[in-house]
Formats: C-alpha cells, structure tokens, sequence
C-alpha cells in the first residue's frame, strides 16, 4: 500500500503516534502504535506525568522501527530504558520521579533515537495525550459525615442497589479515595472510610465501634444491597478488616479482601492502643544502610501470641494478597500462621492466598508506578522517615496488575450470582 | 479462574452491564455485555441521549441471553427493536427521537467540548415502549468525544475569514484539511475536532449564514484566503494539504480545485456532492443561477423538499459544470444510492466521464452506498430520512427529504469514514514526493 520512500531532505509530515484509548480508566490497558517512521529508525517512547504536588514522573523504552517504519507497543521489544522486552504498559508502571528537577493526564511522545535523559530539552517527533481516569462516567461521589463517620461513598451509575464496599487503606497520610472511584466503576458501592487523619478524630476513639458504624451506614444505604457487603482493606486496613471479622457481632460481610495485612497487629481496642504498643518496641525497629525504616521486624517482635487476631473464627471467604518482598508488615510470615490457624479451626477452605515474588507493600490497582521506598510520617510518633515498602519494578507491576483482577473478580463471586472474570472481554 | 455456580432462584441477581470503553472518541466502537442474568432471559437493551436541544433519543434492541445468563451484542442478534441482527453499534445509530417529540429533528453536537452522554440500560422483558416507567435491572453511562485529549480549538477570525482550527497535540507539523460543510450554513466544528484526534490540522470554515457575512461577500478568494490561512499555519505542513466537502462544500471543493490558482491540494473528498453549478463567482450569484431551476424542486405528500432533480439532467453545456478534466490530484467521491437531495451518483457518473476523456480518470475514486441518505457524517451518528431545514436567503422553514434507510445509511457512515481516514493518510501522511499519482 505505501509508495517506494525515497530518502528526502524535505521536511515530511510528523509520525503518526497512536494512543488507544486516549480516555481510559485507570485499570485499563492502552495500545501504542508509531507508524510513518523510516524504517529501522531508533526512538524512544516516552511518557511524562505532573503529579498534584507538582513533581513531573517519566518512563521511556528503545524502540528500532521495523521496516515498514512503525512500532507497536504491544509486540515489540523495548531493547532499554526504565523498562525492557515486550511490555504494552510498561511507559506507565515504570515511571520514576525525575531527578532534581495526578483525571491524570500523561503525555507520550516519540523522540528520535535512544535517550536516556534530558527529555525535555528536546523536541519530540510527536506527542499524544492520554487521560487516565479514576472514575468512569455517571459514577457519584458522595460525602459521608455523619456524626463521627467521615468517608466518601462512590456509587456506580443507575439507581442501584450494588453490592458494597468497605474499603479501608492504610497508613499513609492523607486519605485515599481512588480505589474505590474506580470498584464503583466496576459496580460496586464503594465506600473509602476515614479513620486516620481527620483533626476531630482522635485515636482513643477510632475503636471497634467506629467501624461498624461506619459498616453499618454503608449497610443501610438506600443505593446498596442489604447484606451484600465486603470489607477490603491495604496494610493496617487489612489488620482492621481481619480483626472485624474475626470478632465484631456487627460487621458480617459476604467475604473480605487484605492486601499485605497481618494478623499480629491487634486493632481490637482503640488505634491508640496500638500505636502506643508500636512505640514501646521503638527499638526493634530496622534501618538499612540507605536510613530506610524496616517496619517488619517491629511487628514481628510484638508480644501477639495472646494478642494476634483469632482468625479461626472467621466465617466469610477471605482473600490475602502478598508481595513476598514486603519489606513493611510480615504479610507472608502471616499469612502462613493464619492458615495454620484456620486449619485447626476448621474453616481453612475459606482461605485463599495469592502470593506474588518480587512484590513489595503497597500492592494498589494496577499501571501505577512502582517505589520500593518513600517519604513517610510515622502515626505513632510523628517522625520523618523513609519507609522501605520493598519490591522490584517489573515484578510489583505484574503483581499489581494479577492481583486486581482477581480481586474484582472474587468480589463479584461471592457478592452476587457468580460469574466469571469481569475483565475477560 | 474456576467459575463456581449456586442456582439462584432471584430473578437477575445483580446482572453486570460493561460498555467498553466507558468514554470513547465517536468513531470508536463499544462492547456491550451483559452478565449474570438467568440463562435464556428475555431482556431488552436500550440506550438514552438527552441532545444540546433538550430532546431526548433512545433506541433499543431484543434480546434472549445464553445459557450462561450472557448477552453480548458484538455476537448475539437482535430479535427486534430499533435495529435486528447482529449489530454491535445498534444501539447508537439506530437511536431516534422518543415518542412524543417534536417533528424533524437532527442530532448535531454543536459544542464538542464536552462528551455525548449516553445511558445504556438492560431491562427484563421484551419491551418496546415506556422505559422511563420502568427501573432498568442495570444502567452504565458511556461518554463519546469528537475531541482526543490535547487537541487544540483555535478561533480563527482572520481578514474576514471565519472558521475554527483543531490542532492534534504535539510540535507537528502536521498535514492541513479545510472543511466544508453544505447549505445548511454555519460553523459546525466536530467533523475537524474528529479529524484533529486522528492528526489532522483541520479548519472547519463558516460560509454561510452568519449575519455579517453575506453570500456576495463569499466568492473564490474567500476561500483562497481560508486555505492560505491554514496552509500558513505554522504547525502546518504547506505541502500536505487537503479539502474535504460535503453536499454543497463539494462544489466549492471541485471549483477550487479545478480553477484555483491559490488551492492546490494533494488531495481531496467529496461526499454527496456535484460539479454543476460551479462555484467561480460569489455565492450569491451561484443561487441566483440555481433559482433558474427551482420548478425541478418537488414536494411529496409528507409535505418533504425532494431537491435531488434541481441538477437533473446533468447538463451538457460545460459553462453549468466543473471541468473536472483540469483536476490534477486524486480525487474520492462518496456518494448515498438513494440521496434525494442532490442527484451526486448521476454527477459521479458525468464526471468520470469528462475525467476520461480529459486524461485524468486514474486520479479518481467513487464509493457508492446503496440505500444511504445524503448526509453521510462519520459513524454511529442516527439516521434521519428528513428533518427541518431553513433555507438559504428565503430564510423559508421547510422538511428536507435526505433519503436513505437506516441500516444501511449506518454501514455507509462507518464505511465510508474509514476509507476517507485511509485516503487522507495515504496522501498527506505516507506519501514522501509532491506529485503523487493515486492507486488507491
């Protein structure tokens, strides 16, 4: 079909670089195509984001044009870069902040040859703008306060009732709400709980008891399906959730999902209570040579023989998912235990257990970048510090990618009539 | 993953409605599926738009889900509705007004800023009728863009042009479109929007209708200067451009290129259009000549303006018609069997030809779609056999008859936008010398 290029020292028209979709969700795969290159042409793909704190991310991968003058992100091979071989996601999930120097909107572009560096001094071949969004069309965000439950309720399109959602992040700071944007994009009432940071919350009082209220707001929601409910929790949202089930006459969910929790951390009385455990064992806490703070170590001395949630006497299906490299909570040495527990108990068939090598702490939906350490203020004591989550890019990334599939998946299964996976389209 | 099954003797148990991708650009198609209904479930699928006008278009489709409770629309038929069979993009251009609204309408997006919102919902039962009394058993919100992220809207208000240029993002260049649309007049901006998110430097040109700017005012250079314009552009590339027209835009596409020494495209489109009554002299003039004609103008029993036999028969005299024979870039033609509007497959036919003899047939395409409309738009968009119309001048309300069936006007618009995509690209984007001879 193409006419016989001759070799011009006339300006042509630019490449023609293709990102499908521009709009995606935020779990979604997207298609790169370069074409209108001369064949056997070096470029580098690249993609560049500004996070809300202003920080620019990049990735980028080497490319040689195949002899038709194109190159497909998802066949062909990236000989180098922040990411290498056959990966169609790999300009998102190995982005990395740029040195020295969040809808999210990222730009990919094509440079000529292979670059390494100084990105932005230089003029791409071309440029595409894709949208990654955390929610999809007619999907609601609702503000919860009421009284002393503060959260955010997502609810999917339509007039309902959808199963719910409990979901519950962990320690990190500010309050994360984009998981569950995206489960009510994927049908499901989905309500991110506050339980760490607000002002007029205090940690004598973030108990059992605010839980399940909060579980019980979401229950009785006129938009959710009565009984129909999950608790999903990350980190110490997963020690809450497995500590729920295991003892509250409230919070009875169809299933429960913790993501790289531990059932030594008890968080049956107040967080406070906690916290000031965690303190007193300050001195088991583990720094590495680049001053990154082990969190496992001090979780795994803390007296839990007495104190480790009972998980014996959970009565839903449960789903633990674990990086083997998680460098924060002893998820797999957890993991282990419970399973053990369970299987004395009689209820080991409610278990299952998705274990990933390589993977570090922070196992979040999908194409997000991967950082095996950050910045991070300690709950207990306020402290600056680098936490070290653990895990290696390309591993975390597949992780992050297997795990949210099977995590929707599980949630459907057991939230109404079974089906099968919900991305197999 | 194992799929594990409990009988459930609640009828549709959360059913799972996916329409992917949730936001998509207008050409795009969309995978409707719906799960975990009861297996060989009677439902109905239908789709909801509220227009810039504030009436509302539905369509929707019958059908039985498997014995997995499954519908898929890309494979599974239609038992009936406002499209049968297996139509995987039945429910966007099969979509009408609902009962009950005004008569004659068009969809048009006029500000393609933001998305066309469309609410698909699947309902138990075989229904025809009375959705908005119904609750749906599951509802997705999809949106639709004319625009890709990035893409530029510039204003253009330059020398007494009027226009709108979509810019692709990037440092470019890329190549130029001047689009023009017909005698319905003013600017309409989503064909080049679309054209823009598919790396086209595209300017959609307002000719006709705005009050300061008057038919007498719109002669040749007007629209040289337009194109001049877009071709000076500095993100541009001069020499990679294009002129796309529909219906009355096509007459003044072929005059250009066959008089113009300012336009000299690589290429251009022509969708159901003529070369009779060439456009050399200002607008004005153009209409006064067609007046002459105006008796050829019928009107059917529904009261609809058949225009169609304006040109007919297609003149032998040569001062009525474009010289076609001086063209010297590959020309497409697109044209609907059953336009009623302008006699474009007789003039296709009158063209070749003159191209023939001329010596210049080789640069000539035409794609012909039996039992499509004359508005040929890019896909998905509803068909509309007639809807209201102002004329020009006469500022006279009246139903124009477009002609055309729905099925398939739908299969042209699809069709025919790929084969233009692919024709631009083949000119503008792959080609590396300047005199190309097409082989399409």
């Amino acid at each position: 079909m193409y006419s016989n290029r001759s070799v011009s020292t006339q300006k042509r028209t630019c490449p023609l670089l293709s990102v499908q979709p521009v709009r995606g969700l935020l779990d979604e795969k997207f298609q790169i195509a370069v074409t209108n290159l001369p064949p056997n042409q070096k470029v580098t793909l690249h993609s560049l984001h500004q996070s809300d704190d202003k920080d620019f991310w990049e990735a980028f991968g080497h490319y040689v044009s195949d002899e038709h003058g194109s190159v497909t992100g998802f066949k062909d091979e990236s000989l180098g870069g922040t990411y290498d071989g056959t990966e169609p996601m790999g300009l998102l999930w190995s982005m990395r902040p740029i040195p020295g120097k969040k809808c999210d909107v990222v730009r990919i572009s094509v440079y000529s040859g292979h670059l390494s560096q100084g990105f932005s001094q230089q003029t791409p071949l071309a440029t595409s703008v894709t949208e990654r969004w955390y929610v999809a069309p007619g999907v609601k965000r609702v503000n919860i306060r009421e009284k002393e439950i503060r959260g955010t309720l997502f609810l999917p399109p339509g007039s309902g009732p959808y199963p719910g959602v409990l979901d519950l992040w962990g320690v990190g700071g500010d309050f994360v709400e984009y998981r569950s944007a995206l489960l009510a994009s994927h049908g499901f009432a989905s309500m991110a709980l506050e339980y760490l940071t607000p002002e007029d919350l205090s940690l004598e009082d973030t108990d059992a008891s605010y839980f399940e209220k909060a579980y019980q707001i979401l229950n009785n929601h006129p938009m959710v399906k009565k009984d129909h409910l999950a608790v999903l929790g990350l980190s110490l949202g997963s020690a809450i959730t497995l500590s729920m089930a295991s003892y509250s006459k409230v919070i009875k969910p169809q299933c429960c999902v913790c993501i790289s929790g531990s059932h030594l951390m008890p968080v049956e009385k107040s967080l406070s209570e906690l916290f000031e455990l965690m303190k007193s064992h300050a001195d088991k806490l583990c720094v590495n040579e680049d001053n990154q703070v082990i969190l496992r170590n001090l979780i795994l001395s803390l007296p839990c023989q007495s104190t480790k949630v009972d998980v014996g006497r959970i009565k839903c299906p449960l789903l633990l998912v674990n990086g083997d490299d998680d460098q924060t909570l002893p998820a797999v040495e957890s993991a282990e235990d419970m399973a053990m527990m369970m299987e004395k108990a009689g209820n080991r068939h409610l278990l299952e257990i998705l274990m990933y090598p390589d993977a570090g702490h922070l196992i979040e939906p999908p194409y997000s970048p991967h950082f095996r350490a950050t910045n991070y203020k300690l709950e207990w004591t306020k402290e600056k510090i680098v936490m070290l989550w653990g895990g290696q890019t390309k591993p975390h990334a597949y992780a992050q990618e297997d795990a949210w599939k099977k995590i929707l998946a599980f949630l459907w299964q057991h939230l109404s009539a079974p089906v099968s996976t919900v991305t197999s389209f | 993953m194992a799929l594990l099954w409990t009988v459930s003797t609640e009828v549709g148990t959360c059913p799972l409605l996916s329409v992917q991708p949730s936001r998509a650009q207008v050409d795009e198609k969309v995978q409707i599926v719906v799960m975990n209904l009861l297996p060989n479930q009677k439902v109905t699928l239908h789709s909801l738009h509220q227009s810039e006008d504030k009436d509302f278009w539905e369509a929707f489709g019958h059908y039985i889900s498997d014995e997995y409770g499954t519908v898929t629309v890309a494979k599974d038929e239609s038992l009936g509705g406002t499209y049968e069979g297996t139509e995987q993009m039945g429910l966007l251009w099969s979509m009408r007004p609902i009962p009950g609204s005004r008569p004659g309408l068009r969809l048009r997006k006029m500000n393609i800023l933001t998305p066309i919102v469309i609410h698909i919902s699947v309902y138990g039962g075989h229904l025809s009728q009375g959705f908005s009394q119904q609750t749906p058993l599951a509802t997705s919100v999809t949106e639709r863009w004319y625009v890709a992220p990035g893409v530029q809207r510039v204003n253009i208000r330059e020398n007494g042009v009027r226009g709108t240029l979509f810019l692709p993002p990037g440092p470019g260049l890329y190549p130029g479109v001047l689009d023009l649309w017909g005698g319905g007049g003013g600017l309409v901006e989503y064909r080049s929007g679309l054209l823009a998110s598919h790396g086209f430097a595209s300017m959609a040109l307002e000719y006709l209708g705005p009050e300061d700017l008057r038919t007498a005012d719109v002669d040749v250079s007007y629209f040289e200067k337009a194109y001049q314009i877009l071709q000076n552009h500095p993100k541009v590339q001069r020499d990679r451009m294009a002129m796309l027209g529909l219906s009355f835009g096509s007459a003044v596409t072929l005059s250009m290129a066959a008089y113009s020494k300012v336009i000299k495209p690589q290429c251009c489109v022509c969708i159901s259009g003529s070369h009779v009554f060439p456009v050399d002299k200002s607008l004005f003039e153009v209409f006064e000549g067609m007046k002459k004609y105006i008796g050829r103008v019928q009107v059917n029993e529904e009261n609809q303006v058949i225009h169609r036999n304006i040109i007919l028969p297609i003149p032998s005299d040569p001062a009525l018609k474009v010289d076609v024979g001086r063209i010297k870039c590959p020309l497409l033609l697109v044209n609907a069997g059953d336009d009623q509007n302008w006699a474009s497959v007789e003039s296709a036919e009158d063209m070749e030809m003159m191209m023939e003899k001329a010596g210049n047939r080789d640069l000539l395409t035409v794609l012909t779609y039996p039992g499509a409309g004359h508005l040929i738009e890019p896909p998905y968009s509803p068909h509309f056999r007639a809807s209201n119309f102002i004329l020009q001048g006469v500022k006279e309300k009246i139903v124009m008859l477009w002609g055309g069936q729905t099925k398939p006007h739908a299969y042209a618009q699809e069709d025919s936008w790929e084969k233009i995509l692919a024709f631009l690209r083949k000119h503008l984007y792959f080609s590396s010398n300047f005199a190309v001879k097409a082989k399409l």
